[in-house]
């Protein structure tokens, strides 16, 4: 049984170096760089770590030097010579210059450092808040869950592991965890934070450059902890608008037959005792809201590219995909997940 | 003499890494080709229960009944599952409310992990639904493995030994073993 389960998540293992190739092959449409900032927070922390990288290179070369000349000067002798008693005959000459100077070196080095992390954490502290657009981020393992507040109850909607969000306005987030501890990274938009059961935490940012940036759990959460990502879509305000008000729409009556089957087939088995469709009955909340699953770009957090084939073997077999994800395998029959499929398709 | 004792005992140490290794054992579900029906998955799972063990123990070590009831995390999950299915909406942690109470002693339908199993995918008179069709095998096995936690029936080594949220009860794997009294209906 070892030997299955190992195998198993070996499978599993090299089949996801497979896809990340092959999404890496496909010119990956997202970047995920702490050095590219997208956002002014993450220009802040970019530039923290420059003057920290330059202080050190300077304190290293420095030492490098230090360490040579000790190198060089040391003194040389074989056999013939005779022993170095110099230091009982005469008082070693203290070397109080070089120790003064090293230390108001290391002195300013350091000072330095700490006014620029000073300064750093009182620029990401400072943003302006006026208009700020509301996202309540709740960690699962292995997802993301995100609820988009709004002052009317009816205008507050929800979607899983693909955030977007309007360039140029910030956005607060409410932390928080259904589990175990997480950590939201966004590389090019701003450090990490952690979300931790039962205590709620907040979070800002601002993203001014539009594009896709990929985010990962930066806090080791459980077998799946690899694949639990997320992607931040910063788009233009209008476009942001027409996307949140095609998310707060509910899912399309099926026109197709097939749809239609497939629509029925989830209501009536396991499907529906997890997920969430709004406009169907199905409104458990213990996975991810899949009213417009097929608007998303990935599956599984990120796992997977979102494509009908990719989506059939998910259901069939996630714990191919991601062993010990919280999901079961599904044996249906095949027209009935062929007509799931579809139907899952239809929902933009 | 007393050395060699010493030294015999501490050779043996290493043996206790051993126990309870299938404790924290995972396994990963493959989809199964076909729901077996409830009689053909209780044929193949569920061996004759010999003896008088407590509550009828799972004997075969390769059932689900015997597999999910000796591992922590099939327990986890059970638990967890019982409250995201809403098991709790009528049982409640166990000590019953619109349906009996699951923490006591009385089995109105059975205590051996065939009969919950039954109860489970069947359902029973008087309000139990048959969730047959809404949770998977896996699952189902998980919760049946919890359910017997409950009232003490599985080891306590692998029983869960706290809630997520405010403890309800005294944790499963503290809760002594409760001799099953059959409650005709």
């Amino acid at each position: 049984m070892i030997r299955r389960g190992s195998i198993r998540t070996l499978g599993a293992g090299l089949w996801s170096c497979v896809m990340y190739g092959a999404t890496q092959a496909s010119a990956a449409p997202f970047t995920q760089d702490a050095l590219t900032a997208a956002g002014p927070q993450a220009a802040h922390i970019a530039h923290l770590w420059n003057v920290m990288l330059a202080v050190c290179l300077v304190v290293f070369i420095a030492v490098m030097i230090a360490l040579a000349a000790a190198v060089i000067r040391a003194p040389r002798g074989d056999s013939a010579t005779p022993p170095d008693a110099d230091a009982l005959v005469r008082e070693e000459r203290p070397a109080s210059r070089a120790v003064a100077i090293a230390v108001l070196a290391s002195t300013a080095g350091l000072a330095l450092v700490f006014w620029a992390s000073v300064h750093t954490e009182r620029a990401l502290a400072g943003m302006d808040h006026a208009r700020a657009l509301h996202i309540t981020l709740t960690g699962h393992q292995y997802w993301w869950e995100a609820e988009y507040d709004d002052p009317a109850p009816a205008q507050v909607f929800s979607t899983a592991n693909e955030l977007h969000v309007p360039v140029g306005r910030p956005v607060i987030f409410t932390l928080q965890s259904d589990d175990v501890i997480h950590s939201f990274w966004v590389p090019n938009l701003h450090g990490k934070k952690d979300l931790i059961p039962g205590h709620t935490s907040t979070f800002d940012l601002r993203v001014d450059r539009p594009g896709t940036y990929r985010g990962q759990c930066a806090e080791f959460c459980g077998y799946q902890h690899a694949h639990m990502a997320l992607l931040v879509v910063a788009q233009s305000p209008d476009e942001f608008d027409r996307w949140a008000q095609g998310q707060r729409q509910p899912a399309a009556e099926p026109a197709a037959p097939d749809a239609q089957r497939g629509r029925d087939v989830f209501l009536a088995s396991t499907c529906a005792m997890c997920h969430a469709v709004s406009g169907t009955t199905a409104s458990a909340r213990k996975a991810p809201d899949l009213t417009h699953l097929a608007s998303r770009s990935t599956l599984a957090a990120g796992t997977l590219p979102n494509k009908p084939e990719n989506l059939a073997r998910w259901i069939e077999d996630p714990q191919r995909y991601k062993p010990g994800v919280n999901m079961p395998p599904h044996a249906l029959p095949q027209q009935d997940a062929q007509a799931l499929v579809a139907w899952l398709g239809t929902l933009q | 003499m007393s050395c060699v004792r010493h030294r015999v005992a501490l050779a043996l140490m290493p043996l206790l890494l051993l126990v309870a290794c299938e404790r924290e054992q995972r396994t990963f579900e493959a989809p199964v080709d076909e729901r077996p029906t409830v009689q053909a998955a209780l044929a193949t799972e569920l061996q004759p229960v010999t003896g008088n063990s407590v509550g009828g123990k799972p004997a075969d070590p390769k059932s689900h009944a015997y597999r999910e009831e000796n591992n922590a995390q099939s327990l986890a999950d059970g638990k967890r599952i019982y409250i995201w299915f809403n098991c709790n909406g009528c049982h409640a942690h166990g000590g019953g409310g619109m349906g009996p109470a699951l923490m006591d002693e009385q089995w109105t339908y059975g205590s051996k992990p065939q009969d919950i199993y039954r109860t489970i995918v069947e359902g029973r008179p008087n309000g139990m639904p048959a969730f047959g069709a809404r949770i998977s095998e896996a699952e189902i096995w998980k919760l049946v493995a919890y359910v017997r936690s409950m009232s003490g029936l599985a080891p306590s080594d692998a029983a869960p030994s706290r809630d997520d949220d405010l403890a309800a009860r005294v944790p499963e794997n503290r809760t002594k073993p409760l001799p099953p009294r059959e409650q005709k209906p």
